[in-house]
């Protein structure tokens, strides 16, 4: 009945849709397994794309020729780039988007690669033969052969949702759990964890009173996530709001708390602390009186609301009592109860640089199954894992990004190094060479290294080096271009900055903190109308560059000082565990993670300065 | 150096104290078997049963040869130096039995070490962390109280310690900064600028401490540059004769006999002084002393103490009224020392004592006083920091760590100052991080190890 795949991926949310077309547009002969055909892409939580550091990360991923990008401008109703204000690695796009059409764009796209396989059922189980995985077993008993096999679980694997004393098995509301995977590859001799996240009530929008909120409009000009041509920005767009809880709404929560399975101790696993529910919230910050609570509509036309800041797994009664008392609330009704769910996930550090498990060759994974959270942290790695699957099938060199090329590759570095406590969430704080990793250059860090693999076109190559030779060529303009003071003076002194007696260059200007290229265009007519001719994402290229051209040569000096270390090839079977000298929590912890590197060893918890540098000597240096 | 597994299984041995003819001589083993093979020349008890830290009387034999009767330390791992096996011998100190007993230990088994490689092994089997491994250079090398002392504090995690908790602040510092960063959007509140200005200059106040110390660290080190200036003939080489205890410089009656720059080191009160002995302040119309002259005068501008030396006999109160004056200009903390108080008119002794009180009376050729001149001396070398025992900075390359990090905060602060973006802001903390790291062995770069153990040549 079916052929033999080189790439099964298990599981359709953001990873598995990422895997699957990558891997397809790679070559390989793909099958996506999924529960519900009718389910695939589901945001099953906030219907939205992006934010800080996580945006900069859907731009990598449309960089690289990944769908998240495009799909999410397809189906975007708002868009905002946040951090406006701040440095230019701050800027972090953000979508509001249709929640149906979103899961509809990635359902069409999927069926016009080609090279992708569906199966509408529950995968039980994987089949494995001298520890290397060769296919996966079927809820109805069948055996599906193929090469390699992409976990993308989610929050399925036995899955336990609670609203307040009742509790039941599912993924998601409405959605039964996955069994049996966990079970198997505990085994085999993975080590699994458990987890917990939550979601927010859902609203009928028209029992809104907006008059009560403020109102969150999007981007005057608003942008988009994708650098290809494929898609526009958007024309049109939808509002949100912003209310706020009151001290009457968490006196009312509180009468649920004994009620709580997350105080009376049912809830075991370890939920985020930066995505906390409500009755945390109130609970840990007992002084504040108020919390920010998002209203934020589910799509263009459907009345549905979001109410984003309000996640609670407390018994829905309370939750309907409580969220009354939110200024434009007091006549909600409710479309569904917010919840928690626990699943089970695996450590990642039980994996290699390319999401590959150590203990079972050609078996990956991807997404919450390895304690992340968020669509966007998902499916970068199921595109990481959907990459190196399809080029470990081909026997070619594994697709492995440095924390200097890629938020991306901080994920995943941190991940298997690292592990995780909590759900893990992207921060611009986690990666050290932020001002590198920036959403305006995503493209020009990373197109050319997808278009080697075969997954980003040579349409987008040829825009990327378009921008790279057009912003050179600027810069250089901007160099030579001198303006004279009796034109710019007057307007140098309503931007209150110093006027200049000889003629002076662009470049110098651009420089100063008040100007941007904007306001330099202002005092000049005649360079405004000679830079016409560039695109907009070239001049803030090239402004970037400018502008902040002393902070990036710091950032890309510490670069080259690390990537000494990156560079020192640690031998594959190295045996840790025969040098006396080291640390035994960093022997432990060495011989598990097996880094590939010493800049990799150096970033190990538990791997000490003195391990370091014992290594170091060993390895004769 | 490059250290193969196969080596490090190694035991090791070398001579533990200096060459040479001393009252004892200790050789050290180091390694797995050090025990063993010392036990296989040692008549007394059995060393392998005994416990460790203990002291054992008994003969080094070849065969039924006595070479000498010692006392052997044992220290069993993982409590010792280098955390193996470690024991010391202590002979009588003849190099021909230093000698008879290493060659009978690498008969039985051990291997000479190469320099540097017990403080190696003891690095390697986390004995201690960077820093610290550089300290215990700096130990072995250090040959005066105050410079034992800094190297025994870093060495104890002082300075790591230090460094530690600046990191720390700094952290909480970066991560405030984060904080803001990626919770824009959401209601999360932080600490101001203005509390985010106080932090930063703080710390560039303990920074500027530390990198201050590293001057005083300095002169622990290296000793206290130190210039005896007078008269020719005024009696100086007679004092640093007499301070010394030896005759080192020439001594003569004809003024100017000293041309050139005689430096010593003195030993006084557990702090080095690097005496320079200058020809004399005269002007002189001898052209080689004038050189002399001249030169004394640039040794002057660079001493941290001078001592002005008059011959009480020999000096006008005019005189001594313009060198003094001279000296203050200088701006080099100086003592007045008057010579040949034997000889010396009282009634002028007593003229001083009223103008200048703080003068001190010697006879440099009948060693008088000398006892006061010495406390005095000590007096004026302000060591009261290093007396408490706070950190004092002793190693260039935590210097330049330091001054780098002073760097990237002063720039946070001219970033507070243009009111750039806290990106930025984060980005020069992160910096100060990193440099920090770098004195604590936290970053370690090939450069960094390559620099370290090659100072680590010190004869063992």
């Amino acid at each position: 009945m079916f052929p033999e795949y080189d790439v099964i991926v298990v599981g359709a949310g953001h990873a598995g849709c990422e895997a699957a077309h990558a891997a397809a547009k790679m070559g390989a002969k793909v099958l996506l397994c999924t529960m519900n055909m009718n389910t695939i892409a589901q945001m099953s939580c906030n219907p939205a794309m992006g934010g800080v550091a996580k945006g900069q990360i859907v731009r990598e991923i449309d960089a690289l020729g990944g769908l998240s990008g495009i799909i999410s401008d397809k189906s975007m109703i708002q868009f905002r780039m946040l951090n406006r204000s701040k440095g230019p690695a701050m800027w972090s796009p953000r979508s509001q988007n249709d929640r149906m059409r979103f899961a509809e764009e990635w359902r069409l796209a999927l069926e016009q690669t080609p090279n992708v396989d569906f199966w509408q059922e529950m995968v039980n189980g994987i089949v494995v033969k001298d520890n290397r995985v060769v296919g996966v077993k079927t809820g109805i008993g069948l055996e599906i052969q193929g090469k390699s096999v992409v976990l993308t679980n989610g929050t399925f694997l036995n899955g336990i949702i609670h609203i307040g004393e009742k509790q039941f098995g599912g993924g998601r509301t409405g959605e039964s759990a996955a069994k049996g995977i966990t079970e198997q590859l505990v085994s085999l001799g993975f080590e699994a964890g458990r987890m917990k996240t939550g979601t927010p009530p859902r609203v009928d929008g028209r029992s809104l009173d907006y008059t009560k909120m403020e109102i969150q409009e999007g981007d005057e000009v608003p942008e988009k996530f994708s650098y290809s041509d494929e898609t526009r920005p958007l024309t049109e767009q939808r509002n949100c709001w912003i209310t706020y809880t009151n001290k009457e709404v968490h006196e009312t929560l509180e009468t649920g708390f004994d009620r709580s399975p997350m105080f009376n101790g049912r809830i075991q696993g370890l939920g985020p602390r930066y995505c906390p529910s409500i009755e945390d919230k109130i609970n840990r910050f007992a002084e504040r009186e108020r919390h920010q609570i998002f209203v934020e509509p589910e799509g263009w036309n459907t009345v549905e609301i979001y109410v984003n800041g309000f996640s609670t797994s407390l018994p829905e009664d309370v939750q309907y009592k409580a969220m009354r008392k939110i200024p434009g609330f007091e006549n909600a009704k409710m479309f569904r109860p917010g919840y928690a769910i626990e699943y089970d996930f695996f450590p990642p550090t039980q994996l290699k640089l390319t999401l590959e498990t150590h203990l079972v060759e050609n078996l990956y994974f991807a997404g919450q199954i390895n304690g992340t959270t968020g669509y966007e942290e998902a499916a970068s790695q199921g595109l990481i894992a959907g990459i190196n699957a399809a080029l470990k099938v081909k026997e070619e060199d594994p697709f492995i990004l440095k924390r200097s090329d890629a938020y991306i590759g901080v994920l995943i570095d941190d991940l298997i190094n690292k592990g995780t406590e909590e759900p893990y969430r992207m921060f611009t704080s986690r990666a050290e060479f932020r001002l590198l990793l920036r959403q305006d250059n995503a493209d020009l860090r990373l197109t050319q290294l997808g278009h080697k693999i075969g997954l980003a076109d040579d349409t987008r190559l040829e825009k990327m080096l378009d921008k790279k030779s057009n912003t050179a060529k600027l810069i250089n303009d901007l160099k030579q271009k001198r303006l004279s003071p009796d034109i710019i003076n007057e307007g140098l002194d309503e931007f209150e900055t110093a006027t200049v007696k000889e003629k002076i260059s662009v470049e110098k200007l651009l420089k100063r903190p008040q100007l941007g290229l904007k306001e330099i265009m202002a005092l000049d007519e005649e360079l405004k109308a000679y830079l016409s001719k560039y695109s907009k994402e070239v001049l803030e290229q090239a402004e970037v560059q400018i502008k902040y051209k002393s902070y990036i040569e710091k950032e890309q000096q510490m670069v080259e000082k690390l990537n000494s270390m990156e560079n020192f090839q640690i031998p594959v079977h190295f045996d840790y565990l025969a040098i006396p000298a080291l640390s035994s929590e960093g022997k432990q912890k060495l011989h598990k993670i097996r880094p590939e590197t010493l800049g990799q060893a150096s970033r190990i918890s538990g791997v000490s300065p003195a391990d370091l540098s014992i290594l170091t000597v060993y390895l004769g240096r | 150096m490059n250290f193969t597994l196969h080596e490090k299984e190694d035991t090791i041995i070398a001579l533990a104290t200096p060459q040479g003819v001393g009252a004892i001589a200790v050789v050290r083993i180091s390694g797995k078997d050090a025990i063993k093979i010392t036990n296989e020349v040692f008549k007394g008890k059995d060393l392998e049963k005994q416990p460790t830290h203990t002291i054992h009387f008994g003969t080094i034999r070849d065969g039924e040869r006595i070479i000498d009767e010692v006392l052997v330390s044992l220290f069993i791992a993982p409590k010792s130096f280098t955390k193996e096996n470690v024991v010391e011998i202590s002979t009588h100190g003849s190099s021909y039995i230093v000698n008879q007993v290493i060659k009978l230990l690498i008969k039985h088994g051990a291997r000479p070490a190469k320099p540097g490689e017990f403080t190696q092994r003891a690095f390697l089997n986390g004995q201690f962390d960077l820093a610290q491994a550089e300290a215990v250079a700096d130990l072995i090398h250090s040959d005066s109280e105050a410079s034992h002392q800094a190297a025994m504090n870093q060495m104890r995690g002082g300075f790591s310690g230090e460094i530690s908790k600046l990191r720390a602040e700094l952290i909480h510092f970066a991560s405030m900064i984060e904080l803001e960063l990626d919770f824009t959007e959401e209601d999360v509140e932080f600490a101001s600028r203005d509390d985010l200005r106080i932090l930063v200059e703080q710390l560039l106040r303990v920074i500027e401490q530390l990198i201050g110390s590293f001057d005083l660290g300095n002169v622990i080190k290296n000793g206290v540059p130190t210039v005896i200036a007078g008269k020719p003939n005024a009696g100086k080489s007679t004092l640093l004769n007499a301070l010394l205890n030896e005759e080192k410089a020439i001594v003569s009656d004809i003024a100017g006999t000293t041309r050139d720059f005689i430096e010593d080191e003195i030993n006084i009160g557990g702090v080095i002084f690097r005496f320079i002995d200058t020809a004399g302040l005269r002007e002189t119309t001898d052209t080689i002393e004038a050189i002399g002259v001249s030169r004394t005068q640039e040794k002057m501008k660079t001493a941290s103490l001078i001592l002005y030396l008059f011959d009480l006999t020999d000096t006008d109160m005019v005189e001594i009224n313009r060198d003094i004056n001279k000296l203050e200009n200088l701006g080099v903390p100086f003592i007045k020392v008057g010579n040949k108080i034997d000889k010396a008119n009282p009634h002028f002794i007593n003229e001083l004592k009223e103008k200048y009180p703080d003068t001190i009376f010697i006879s440099a050729g009948q060693k008088e006083n000398l006892e006061l001149l010495r406390n005095r001396i000590l007096e004026m070398v302000n060591l009261d920091k290093f007396r408490t025992g706070n950190t004092i900075v002793t190693n260039i390359r935590h210097y330049d760590s330091l001054v780098k990090t002073r760097q990237s905060l002063l720039d946070v602060l001219t970033g507070l100052d243009n009111h750039i973006t806290n990106d930025f802001l984060a980005m020069d903390i992160r910096r100060s991080l990193h440099y920090l790291g770098e004195i604590t062995g936290e970053i370690t770069t090939d450069d960094l190890l390559a620099n370290i153990f090659s100072k680590f040549c010190i004869g063992k």
